[in-house]
């Protein structure tokens, strides 16, 4: 995973990457070069981390964990009942699943319990989280931790300071919020329609005129369609590292350019003609089942094959991602800073990154979401459970989903979305 | 004040604490917010900024005009046919044809549509009307010959008029139901027959005589209409264009994204939005008039010749396309709900399932529960709070009655999402945090004006001489209000808590927001899971969250009846 982060990174950047790292002790002491250097404490730091973990434990025990997500997909709705009766069983800790239809609702929940000065009791104890919501909480600090450390679990991650799991849109995750699912842009055809597509955003283009009214994608407002316009950003733009950059009036002109070209092309070969368009990804999946069009877009690899597997997508639905590799991210748990069951939440969040439940999640019956452990730092034992899981014909496998291009800085997606609707909404 | 007006002042008092004041610090916190006071991200100075932002942004215009386009068009069409159908109900002229044998039916249709969540109309409309929807699917490929769904828009058409469609075929029955039992007040056939005597046509008499009598019945309820055409956000998501999309809509993604300083223009699109409806009102209320003025200049014309029957056979085929689209895209969503894959262009599903029911009957009961113990509280209160003001105002004079109205309304005025925010701080602040009376208060807040709404009009057309007479004999007040009033009126009293009833269960935001996620709800389930993006999840949902109040409607119509057959 580590690898294709660093894959597409201009080499240059790396080596600044490298340096920082080595510089800057991160707050969970794990860092890339450092870690020989603290060799010598791990006992000590064990035993007393363990004292800890034990009192956390205790502490948990009879809580009820009301975990606040995302609850429009049928299949993590289950796992995360799941995971509410694995840790029942194992902790005595109960998960409540608090079902949003947007992240947003329970920043909002907790900004207002901050507002009405609710600084211990707060109602949420857990939240589905990534990217801008992340931000957003961190720069508000209504964040509990940096806490990552504290889990045993977490020497299963790669948290170098570079790694995927330590930045969530280019901003630090400083060990506020745990890493549990892999998230890849990835497209989905029905492979009975179309036998060959376009694997890259310029070809997209092509394809688009060869075939009207076939493409479209979710509006603006939608992380799905931003995502869109920011891959092809990253593809078509001349220079992507200024991309981790926070905005610029003149860098987004100089980068933007080409994007506005390719989709000022594109635009009245879309689907209604670019004047309309699906609401979300789930209304956008169900146009490709309908026939409505040919390329569908999801964040997940598994995608398809859960699509099918819950009979929303025909059984020819494949994916498919450009050549360059695509964007990527990672799905994390965070815990406010005034939740009222902080050690609850710990036990849940721990739990998540158990191999164990890893490989269940991974596994395609269940969700099919690739696992975020570092697959080096599991024994055999457990990694023979991860090489015996079922595979499915619409599931790519890591190799096949090429480099993880990495998430620009946020204030991009802000410009993008409002440049976006200054032209094309009238 | 004088001792024997206590019972105002208490009533005054219920009213102040229990609605106005959490409707007022509600609004307040998002007024403060529209400028640029937020104290919760940080900001403490007052500022434009969110005014200006929000005319910035990029067709607000186009915004405003599909919002105006789709709820004018809806409300006018929905009342046309919902008093052009009180008039057929009303036809015993006509033969024993084809369409007097469809009377009953068509009623009888009217009672699950009212009670479906809009979202389920919603989607089952658009999936019946879709270029991939279910009459292309009847007709295709061995008529059209399409083997691809073609590249139309019809639905999500870029003047909102799909969007008004869906919205009739929700508010027609609802104008539809609350006509006929105000009519019941009116002596409609006694009349009908003495005009007809005169030479008036059926059409002719129920324009001039009846409507004139009957709107003043039911107006506030089109305000009803009104405002949520206006307003909504899940039918509109569904059915609207959405680039841009109406401005309820505009205003729920500000609310929604993931950047936080959005918060104040949403708020800012938020006092627009209230203002707006509150002019729309306003603009209905001085076109009604107009009418009115145009139709008394009518009626004293004492005209009898003109003949109706090319607007009779337009409406009568509206009216019954109308009735049918609502009754298919409820019976394309039951199809949905047991289908495993349904694909373009099968008319029928190619795989069945049963698979989500069963999977709900894990989940559902304790929603369902939840769900019940909040609409039965928050409707009861409510019908109890607007019984006893309206009685309060009988007994002791209504000098404070339309200005207390206006606050009343307020919540219906202003979309939701706005002011709840401010409403979640001010319960916070009084230490009031997801529990189950909280989230029964937040219904109650919007529970109580659509139970007024419902009541208020037929309440005080409630002949006045009755009572003297009964006074005049000797009853008490009591007596009075038992024996007379609530007997008199008991078809409008137990619609206005069947209402109640479905306005609670649908209450999404509220129950999330000031439950804090502590409170299931039957609501939440469903929105959470339709992103529209699983038929067959929406179809199980929709009928599920249909049922509740489907039970409720049909006890408030049935149970007059067998209260009639007994005396």
């Amino acid at each position: 995973m580590t690898s294709h982060v660093n894959a597409i990174l201009p080499k240059r950047l790396g080596v600044i990457l490298s340096l920082l790292a080595a510089g800057l002790l991160s707050p969970l002491g794990y860092s890339a070069t450092a870690s020989t250097a603290v060799t010598t404490t791990v006992t000590t730091i064990d035993a007393s981390s363990a004292r800890q973990w034990q009192q956390t434990l205790e502490q948990a025990a009879g809580e009820t964990v009301y975990w606040h997500a995302w609850g429009g997909d049928v299949r993590t709705n289950d796992f995360i009942t799941w995971v509410g009766e694995q840790t029942e069983a194992l902790y005595d800790v109960k998960v409540k699943h608090v079902k949003l239809s947007s992240t947003a609702e329970a920043v909002t929940q907790v900004i207002a319990e901050k507002a009405a000065g609710e600084n211990t009791t707060g109602a949420v104890d857990m939240i589905w989280i990534n990217g801008p919501n992340f931000l957003a909480m961190k720069q508000q600090e209504l964040l509990h931790g940096p806490f990552v450390n504290q889990l045993p679990n977490s020497k299963y991650l790669d948290l170098s300071s570079n790694s995927a799991a330590s930045v969530d849109f280019t901003e630090a995750v400083e060990g506020l919020e745990v890493p549990w699912r892999l998230a890849r842009f990835v497209f989905i055809v029905d492979s009975k329609r179309v036998q060959k597509a376009p694997l890259s955003m310029a070809k997209m283009l092509t394809w688009a005129q060869e075939n009207p009214g076939r493409l479209t994608h979710p509006v603006i407002s939608n992380f799905m369609g931003s995502t869109f316009l920011k891959q092809a950003l990253i593809e078509l733009t001349p220079d992507p590292s200024v991309l981790q950059q926070p905005v610029t009036k003149q860098s987004f002109a100089t980068a933007t350019a080409p994007l506005w070209r390719w989709y000022d092309a594109i635009k009245p070969h879309l689907w209604r003609a670019g004047k309309s368009f699906p609401e979300n990804e789930a209304i956008q999946q169900q146009m490709l089942s309908d026939g409505e069009i040919d390329i569908a877009m999801a964040f997940d690899p598994a995608a398809a094959a859960a699509g099918i597997a819950s009979g929303l997508l025909p059984t020819s639905a494949r994916v498919f991602v450009p050549s360059q590799g695509t964007l990527g991210n990672i799905s994390f748990v965070a815990i406010p800073y005034n939740a009222s069951h902080t050690a609850g939440a710990k036990v849940v969040a721990n739990f998540l990154l158990q191999p164990e439940t890893q490989a269940h999640m991974q596994n395609i019956d269940v969700l099919g979401s690739f696992s975020v452990l570092d697959l080096d730092k599991i024994n055999a034992q457990q990694a023979q459970v991860f090489a015996a899981l079922p595979s499915s014909k619409a599931l790519p496998t890591l190799v096949d989903l090429g480099p993880t291009l990495l998430e620009p800085h946020a204030s991009w997606t802000t410009q993008l979305k409002q440049h976006w609707s200054q032209r094309y909404s009238q | 004040m004088s001792f024997s007006s206590w019972p105002k002042w208490f009533m005054l008092t219920a009213l102040a604490v229990g609605i106005l004041v959490p409707v007022l610090v509600g609004l307040g916190e998002t007024i403060w917010a529209a400028f640029g006071i937020l104290p919760a991200l940080g900001r403490h100075t007052f500022s434009l900024n969110a005014w200006q932002q929000l005319f910035e942004l990029p067709g607000l215009a186009t915004s405003l005009r599909l919002t105006l386009v789709s709820g004018f068009v809806a409300t006018t069409m929905a009342l046309t046919l919902a008093l052009f159908g009180s008039a057929w109900v009303y036809n015993t002229s006509g033969k024993e044809s084809f369409l007097t044998k469809l009377k009953p039916f068509v009623q009888a249709i009217l009672v699950p549509i009212l009670a479906a969540p809009h979202a389920a109309i919603a989607i089952g409309l658009a999936f019946l009307l879709a270029p991939s929807g279910w009459l292309a699917r009847l007709f295709s490929p061995w008529l059209t010959a399409w083997e691809l769904p073609p590249n139309l828009a019809t639905v999500q058409d870029l003047w909102g008029l799909s969007l008004a469609v869906g919205l009739i075929i929700k508010e027609l029955p609802f104008l539809w139901l609350v006509s006929l039992v105000a009519l019941k007040q009116i002596d409609v056939s006694r009349q009908l027959s003495l005009a007809q005597s005169m030479g008036y046509s059926h059409t002719n008499a129920w324009c001039k005589i009846i409507v004139p009598q009957l709107y003043p019945l039911i107006r506030l309820p089109v305000f009803v209409v009104l405002v949520y055409s206006l307003s909504t956000v899940d039918m509109a998501q569904m059915l609207g264009p959405n680039n841009p999309p109406t401005l309820a809509l505009a205003t729920m993604r500000w609310y929604n994204d993931t950047n936080v300083y959005l918060l104040l223009p949403a708020s800012a699109a938020s006092v627009l939005l209230g203002i707006l409806i509150a002019a729309s009102v306003l603009l209905w209320e001085a076109a009604v008039r107009a009418a009115m003025f145009t139709g008394r200049v009518m009626i004293r014309s004492g005209d009898r010749t003109s003949n109706y029957s090319f607007f009779t056979g337009v409406l009568t085929t509206t009216l019954l396309i109308t009735v049918m689209l609502g009754l298919l895209s409820l019976l394309v969503l039951a199809l949905w709900s047991i289908t495993w894959r349904w694909s373009f262009p099968d008319a029928l599903p190619a795989s069945w399932s049963y698979g989500y029911w069963l999977q709900l009957m894990t989940h559902v009961p304790s929603a369902l529960q939840h769900s019940l113990i909040v609409a039965l509280m928050s409707s009861g209160l409510a019908l109890t709070l607007a019984v006893a003001w309206l009685e309060v105002q009988d007994r002791l004079g209504g000098q404070l009655y339309k200005l207390t109205l206006w606050f009343i309304y307020l919540p219906l005025l202003v979309p939701q999402i706005a002011f709840l925010y401010g409403l979640k701080v001010g319960f916070l602040r009084l230490g009031l945090n997801g529990s189950m009376m909280t989230v029964i208060w937040a219904h109650l807040l919007f529970v109580f004006p659509y139970t007024m709404l419902s009541l208020v009009d037929s309440w005080r057309a409630l002949d006045k001489r009755y009572v003297q007479v009964a006074t005049s004999l000797g009853r008490s007040s009591w007596s009075c209000f038992w024996r007379i009033k609530v007997s008199l009126l008991l078809r409008p009293l137990l619609l206005a808590w069947a209402i109640g009833i479905a306005v609670s269960i649908s209450q999404y935001l509220p129950t999330l927001m000031i439950g804090a996620g502590r409170v299931e709800s039957l609501t939440i389930e469903a929105v959470s899971l339709a992103s529209g993006a699983d038929r067959r999840l929406v179809g199980v949902y929709g009928l599920l969250q249909a049922l509740v109040p489907l039970m409720a409607y049909s006890f408030a119509l049935l149970l007059p009846r067998l209260v009639a057959l007994r005396k």
